[in-house]
């Protein structure tokens, strides 16, 4: 009963947002097709018309959502929706650890938690296309991949440590008004396991020629193969109630024509 | 007839004692070894190995090894990210016996950004352990695995991007030692080379991430041994006495380059070709492939200073893979008699060395701002460029290497100074009362390099303190 409430509660604001336009501290993505990925003859996949958060979610935004959700505070959820260290920097149920910061984003949350985050928002968790799709933009063009300063930023990114503790909103926006897709955290993704990597990469060669193979002429799409490779590595390496440090997320909702 | 009932009885037990032995001691199939107890392996650090394994008996041995992604120098005043095995580069050396059941906990540090894994190339099985070994940051991975071959095998990450993994410091060496272990030696040492491509030239200071583009290419700036450069020079060097064995577990973790090792003024009496059981006897280079190593052992008869490099020598005299072996003792003159005489000998022809010229040598992008700074980045192009002769101390080297502390040659003119490192300086000259005949060639350096490193000079060792400017240095280049 509950639920349903809620439900019609969620599409009232839904279509009014889409009669009053923009929802609140979202961007509007226009979908198109791309190939995702390992470049060369990859299958296109399109991806629809939707919305995703300017900022990944906050420390600030998820201790709201675990007092309105008692059920995923950290001594309340259950063993198969988290693991041990979830929510490892908080000091109890509702407190950030005094060396944690607000506006941070949230991390040390299992794909369960973000999941249902989005849900109780009325939103849900970006696919992986959706999420790379966004990604690929920089601050000036929609499609960067090609762009050897692009794929630096990132791989220096990987590289650098402790960037889960820097605040959000710091990375200049890219050209869809979206911030720290690169450079913050990783974030999870709708369907972050659908992608087969074993972990044994250099057999991956074999499994999808497109990964590695082919790629003797040297380029920028094997820097740009590397850094969202390293993307497919880390998702690869998950299971959803898993939760890491440098591991946040943030949530996209459909436009429904 | 009773004697002889008497002989059968003395032989029996020793049949006995023979066939137990043989039980004990000979298997045609490795994998057919018991393991009795369990014990955790000891790891060590480079270049510290392990204590021997060989004799004791087959065990289940729990191998923990941590990864740590973490900051690190690569030279003065160049830092680098690291991804390690245990915290160093090369990883933390493990020493098994053939028959060992080893459980690896592979534990990836919450910090890392990174999942990682492992291959052993001791591993018989899908990846070498890479497949279950596949780690997310804050997790553990536990898998097993029999040692069924003796020899020395390389270990490293695989995971997508291998190359870049591996780049960044993510090998080491796991030894399986035969039954009855490797004959025990005096010295034992753990040296792993390893090439690095960085986005700023070799010695380009600050913080230098790794450059994708150069390592497809195989255009290190960096060869080095043990992770960084001068991990085995200096007091870090690795130490032996007169007489002594020394025997060198030898990896190269690549990513890109093969090894030619050798060490100056030594040859090597055993190499265990490859890793692998077969020896082969008075070798002056082994050739150790990326991702391969070689077990060398050789007795120390003189005592001195024997350099460790890659002899593909630019390598170490620019990039790095140099190291030093300090054997202390007495001399042996009918081995190596030392310089018995200096005289003269003038061939035709120009006497004068020159390193290619250029004029296009660039000038720093961060030039220093105070004489702290002079002081600092002189000190780096000194350890470059003038530590190899002149010594870490401007101490110099007798008879062959002027000395630069307390020098009366150099206190005397500094213009006459910045001539020499400018242009060279070849023919006798009189330092403190020695004589020199010698050739320094001219110093590939900037004017500001030039007056960083006077500057340092003049500034240590009981010198005249005087501070060197680079309008100084480009008077003395105009005066020309």
């Amino acid at each position: 009963m509950k639920g349903h409430v809620f439900r019609y509660l969620t599409f009232i604001i839904l279509t009014q947002t889409i009669v009053f336009g923009q929802s609140k501290n979202m961007a509007y993505i226009q979908g198109s097709r791309y190939i995702p990925l390992y470049g060369r003859d990859s299958t296109v996949v399109e991806v629809k018309d939707f919305e995703m958060d300017v900022f990944p979610v906050t420390n600030a935004q998820f201790i709201e959502f675990v007092k309105q959700y008692p059920k995923w505070q950290k001594s309340k959820t259950l063993k198969l929706f988290t693991d041990k260290s979830y929510l490892y920097n908080w000091k109890n149920d509702s407190e950030l650890k005094d060396s944690e910061k607000l506006n941070s984003p949230v991390t040390y949350v299992s794909w369960f938690a973000a999941k249902d985050y989005c849900e109780c928002q009325g939103k849900r968790l970006p696919t992986v296309d959706e999420w790379e799709y966004v990604a690929m933009a920089d601050e000036s063009s929609r499609d960067a991949r090609l762009k050897p300063d692009y794929n630096k930023q990132i791989l220096a990114w990987y590289e650098t440590p402790k960037t889960n503790e820097n605040l959000i909103g710091k990375n200049p926006k890219n050209i869809w008004g979206v911030y720290d897709l690169h450079g913050l955290v990783w974030e999870w993704t709708l369907d972050f396991n659908s992608v087969l990597i074993t972990g044994e990469s250099r057999k991956d060669v074999d499994k999808d020629s497109n990964l590695f193979c082919g790629s003797a002429a040297v380029n920028a799409t094997d820097l740009m193969n590397y850094a969202a490779f390293m993307r497919y590595a880390i998702r690869g390496s998950l299971k959803a109630k898993y939760s890491m440090k440098n591991l946040g997320f943030r949530c996209v909702k459909d436009i429904n024509k | 007839m009773k004697n002889q009932l008497n002989y059968l009885l003395l032989f029996i037990p020793l049949l006995l004692i023979s066939c137990f032995n043989n039980q004990e001691k000979n298997y045609e199939n490795t994998s057919e070894i018991p393991v009795s107890r369990e014990m955790t392996a000891e790891l060590t650090s480079p270049p510290n190995v392990p204590t021997p394994v060989g004799r004791r008996k087959a065990k289940k041995l729990i191998v923990e090894m941590e990864i740590l992604e973490k900051e690190g120098e690569m030279t003065d005043g160049v830092r680098y990210v690291y991804w390690t095995f245990g915290g160093t580069v090369p990883g933390s050396f493990i020493r098994t016996r053939v028959g060992d059941e080893v459980e690896f906990h592979l534990q990836n540090h919450p910090d890392n950004k990174l999942p990682h894994n492992i291959d052993l190339h001791a591993v018989t099985g899908p990846g070498g352990g890479a497949e279950s070994s596949f780690v997310a940051p804050g997790h553990e991975k536990v898998f097993s695995f029999k040692t069924l071959n003796p020899g020395l095998y390389v270990y490293h990450c695989a995971t997508a991007p291998v190359g870049m993994h591996i780049a960044n410091g993510m090998y080491g060496l796991i030894l399986v030692e035969p039954e009855g272990g490797l004959p025990l030696v005096d010295k034992e040492y753990y040296i792993m080379q390893g090439d690095f491509y960085t986005k700023g030239a070799n010695g380009e200071r600050g913080l230098q991430p790794f450059d994708m583009q150069k390592a497809v290419d195989e255009n290190a700036d960096y060869v080095v041994f043990n992770g960084k450069v001068g991990s085995l020079t200096g007091d870090n060097a690795i130490t032996a006495k007169v007489g002594e064995t020394v025997r060198l577990f030898v990896g190269n973790g690549g990513p890109g380059l093969v090894s030619s090792f050798h060490v100056i003024g030594e040859i090597f009496d055993k190499v265990h070709i490859e890793g692998g059981n077969k020896i082969n006897e008075n070798v002056q280079t082994t050739l150790i492939p990326a991702g391969g190593a070689a077990i060398v052992e050789f007795k120390v008869d003189v005592p001195g200073t024997f350099i460790l490099v890659d002899h593909s020598i630019f390598r170490a005299f620019n990039k790095g893979a140099l190291g030093m072996l300090k054997v202390e003792g007495e001399e042996d003159k009918k081995i190596y008699s030392g310089e018995i005489r200096d005289d003269i000998y003038l061939p035709e022809g120009p006497g004068l060395q020159e390193m290619p010229t250029t004029n296009e040598i660039v000038e720093s992008k961060i030039p220093a701002k105070n004489f702290d700074e002079q002081m600092k980045f002189g000190k780096q192009v000194y350890m470059q460029t003038c530590f190899a002769c002149h010594q870490s101390e401007g101490q110099g080297v007798p008879n062959a290497f002027p000395p630069l502390a307390k020098s009366d040659y150099l206190n005397a003119d500094v213009n006459r100074a910045i001539g020499v490192v400018l242009h060279g300086l070849t023919g006798e000259i009189t330092v403190n009362g020695e004589k020199y005949n010698s050739v320094m060639t001219r110093q590939m350096l900037s004017s500001e390099e030039i007056a960083n490193v006077l500057t340092y000079v003049y500034n240590s060792w009981g010198n005249s303190k005087k501070v060197v400017t680079t309008s100084m240095v480009e008077n003395v280049k105009n005066k020309k």
